[in-house]
């Protein structure tokens, strides 16, 4: 298969779809309401492990599952937001950061395991959900992008949850709950003296964001029918910083297409730089220095962003550079 | 002093008719009352207020030397801050313990010294921001357009009438970021009066605005009390003080020293005193009192 195949499929298969969902929930926490949260793979985790703990552990059918991620991700964000949301911006940004690792290692540790699994996870989670499958066995695609039918069905699910997420946080933010919200980025000492109770805002906004953020989970979980704590380190949440900054923070599409971008790129980039080493053009490069590369990449695509398109590519530059005084 | 300030002393005399120029005295028909508010930050003791009535419907202007704790005590009233001891209240009920949202809703707005227009927001935006009780300012509530529908034409028809009078209507479509320091003062303004107040709090409103505007803001202000509206407000300018106070309150370390119409504070030594050495004291000048950026 060829590059530009293989980077197309990435970009609009079920990982993709994944991120883009949780970088939706990053949008409605930072684009929207300025809220610094560097913990949204903490949000991935317990919505992964609602799936991997409801079906793994106890044997719940899949969807009672999924609503128990939805539960663990609110219930997380409201233990993040309750001490947090009243003190200064950056109080929950350490808050975050800290909580996604401490919950990460919690899940992991050994006394956790009768529970999470331990360093081992759970496995075979997703039986349910392909039982439900109503495409028939066989390949789907066009333009040589082609899936497997628990693939397309997979998609379809969760490019529809990104569907429901956007048209959501479109309707919200077309509100005046959603006029407050970014109200809030602007001031929140403002919109508090108009009335406006800020810590009620600034939770529901949190919630809001978190339980997206578990949703993805509960969808990665299914995509790889088993999960382990260390998939969900912190480099997860800074992959999605990067997508939404790339897509454009504060729009509805911004992190839809950033997600799909950088894994194009990403993909174009490994699947290039494998098929040189394969062919010995780059003899100072061996096979396993792809993964390193690829982060030099991004930090490198970052750099360029920054200077060049600091709104992101659906970005409002007027908008980005009114608070420049 | 000018012509112009003797005829708002002459309006003076009426609004606070009867009222003897004493530290803590009783007002007529007071909106806000204060008994014993105190404050401090570590070992200073920024606010101590034993009594201070604001009377309804007149401008009652609140100064002091820098450091006086003027900005301070109005944190303290908006619930902006909590107090250590004392209490307050608006209309006859108690504002102890509430936050600034819920002091809002009581009719009591503020705006503050640093403008804060909502930058990224258009000024229409703003302005809809503020108006009270609305349905699709609810999570679940926002979520149905035709329950909000109306009532957001009605505010819309409101907003524009405020950003008429303080001429932003042109501007309604550009960010609130894009205005001037003057504009933004007025947008404040006009913005704080969607919330339907009964009484208005200025921290500083004439900083930093350019002479011509501060003869359309004092307008402004006299007019709202012409309306029936109260106004409370920290200002440096001696000139915009005794110009369209009725009524002034001199704060000193923290304390009332001294309070009366403007003819009487002139004449007060202890306020003389206060403001001696403290002649940088000038419009713009003005460092914030204690604990004003915490």
């Amino acid at each position: 298969m060829d590059i530009l195949t293989i980077s197309l499929e990435t970009a609009i298969g079920p990982i993709a779809a994944v991120y883009v969902l949780a970088a939706v929930g990053l949008n409605m926490h930072f684009g929207y309401t300025g809220l610094l949260n560097f913990g949204q793979v903490g949000f991935m985790l317990v919505g992964a492990y609602g799936v991997g703990i409801g079906v793994g552990t106890f044997g719940l059918s899949l969807w009672v599952a999924v609503a128990l991620s939805i539960a663990c991700a609110a219930v997380m964000a409201l233990l993040l937001g309750i001490p947090t949301l009243r003190l200064r911006a950056d109080y929950l940004a350490i808050t975050t950061i800290a909580v996604a690792e401490a919950a990460r290692l919690l899940y992991r540790a050994e006394f956790a395991r009768p529970l999470t699994g331990g360093v081992y996870g759970r496995q075979s989670l997703a039986e349910g959900f392909y039982d439900a499958n109503p495409f028939p066995a066989g390949r789907y695609g066009v333009l040589g992008v082609d899936f497997s039918a628990n693939q397309a069905w997979l998609m379809l699910v969760t490019w529809g949850l990104v569907g429901v997420a956007l048209l959501l946080t479109a309707s919200l933010m077309h509100s005046p709950w959603g006029r407050v919200i970014k109200g809030i980025r602007e001031d929140e000492d403002a919109v508090r003296s108009l009335g406006k109770d800020v810590f009620v805002y600034k939770t529901q906004s949190l919630v809001l964001g978190g339980v997206l953020g578990g949703v993805a989970g509960a969808m990665l979980a299914i995509n790889q029918q088993n999960i382990t704590p260390d998939q969900f380190m912190p480099q997860v949440t800074f992959y999605l910083w990067a997508m939404l900054l790339l897509g454009g923070a504060a729009r509805t599409f911004g992190p839809v297409l950033g997600p799909m971008l950088l894994w194009f790129l990403l993909t174009a980039f490994d699947e290039s730089l494998r098929q040189l080493v394969a062919a010995d053009a780059l003899p100072f490069i061996d096979g396993s220095d792809i993964g390193a590369l690829r982060h030099a990449f991004v930090g490198l695509a970052l750099v360029v962003l920054i200077v060049y398109r600091p709104q992101g590519l659906i970005g409002d530059r007027k908008e980005m550079l009114v608070n420049v005084k | 002093m000018s012509s112009e300030s003797r005829t708002a002393d002459a309006a003076v005399r009426d609004r606070m008719a009867g009222v003897e120029p004493a530290v803590g005295v009783a007002k007529p028909d007071p909106i806000l009352k204060a008994s014993g508010v105190r404050r401090s930050f570590g070992g200073l003791t920024a606010v101590d207020v034993e009594h201070l009535e604001v009377q309804r419907g007149t401008i009652t202007a609140l100064i002091g030397p820098n450091g006086a704790g003027k900005s301070t005590l109005f944190n303290l009233l908006t619930g902006f801050d909590r107090v250590d001891a004392g209490e307050w209240s608006f209309e006859g009920r108690r504002l102890n313990g509430l936050g600034g949202h819920r002091v809002a809703r009581q009719g009591m707005v503020r705006t503050f010294q640093l403008t804060k227009a909502l930058t990224r927001l258009t000024v229409l935006d703003n302005m809809l921001l503020a108006a009270p009780g609305q349905v699709g300012e609810g999570f679940f509530g926002s979520l149905v357009r035709p329950r909000w529908r109306h009532q957001e034409e009605a505010n819309r028809e409101r907003a524009m009438e405020l950003l008429a009078r303080f001429k932003l209507d042109a501007k309604k479509d550009d960010l609130a970021g894009s205005l001037s320091g003057g504009q933004r003062k007025l947008l404040e303004m006009a913005r704080s009066l969607m919330v339907n107040p009964s009484m208005v709090m200025l921290d500083e409103p004439m900083a930093g605005v350019n002479p011509a505007l501060v003869q359309s803001l004092l307008g402004h202000i006299t007019a709202l009390r012409d309306e029936g509206m109260t106004v409370l407000f920290v200002e440096h300018d001696m000139d915009v003080i005794m110009g369209i106070s009725d009524w002034i309150v001199v704060l000193a370390q923290g304390g009332v020293i001294a309070e009366g119409r403007p003819e009487d504070i002139r004449s007060n030594e202890q306020v003389v005193d206060a403001y001696l050495g403290a002649h940088h004291d000038e419009p713009g000048a003005g460092a914030p009192g204690a604990g004003e950026e915490a």
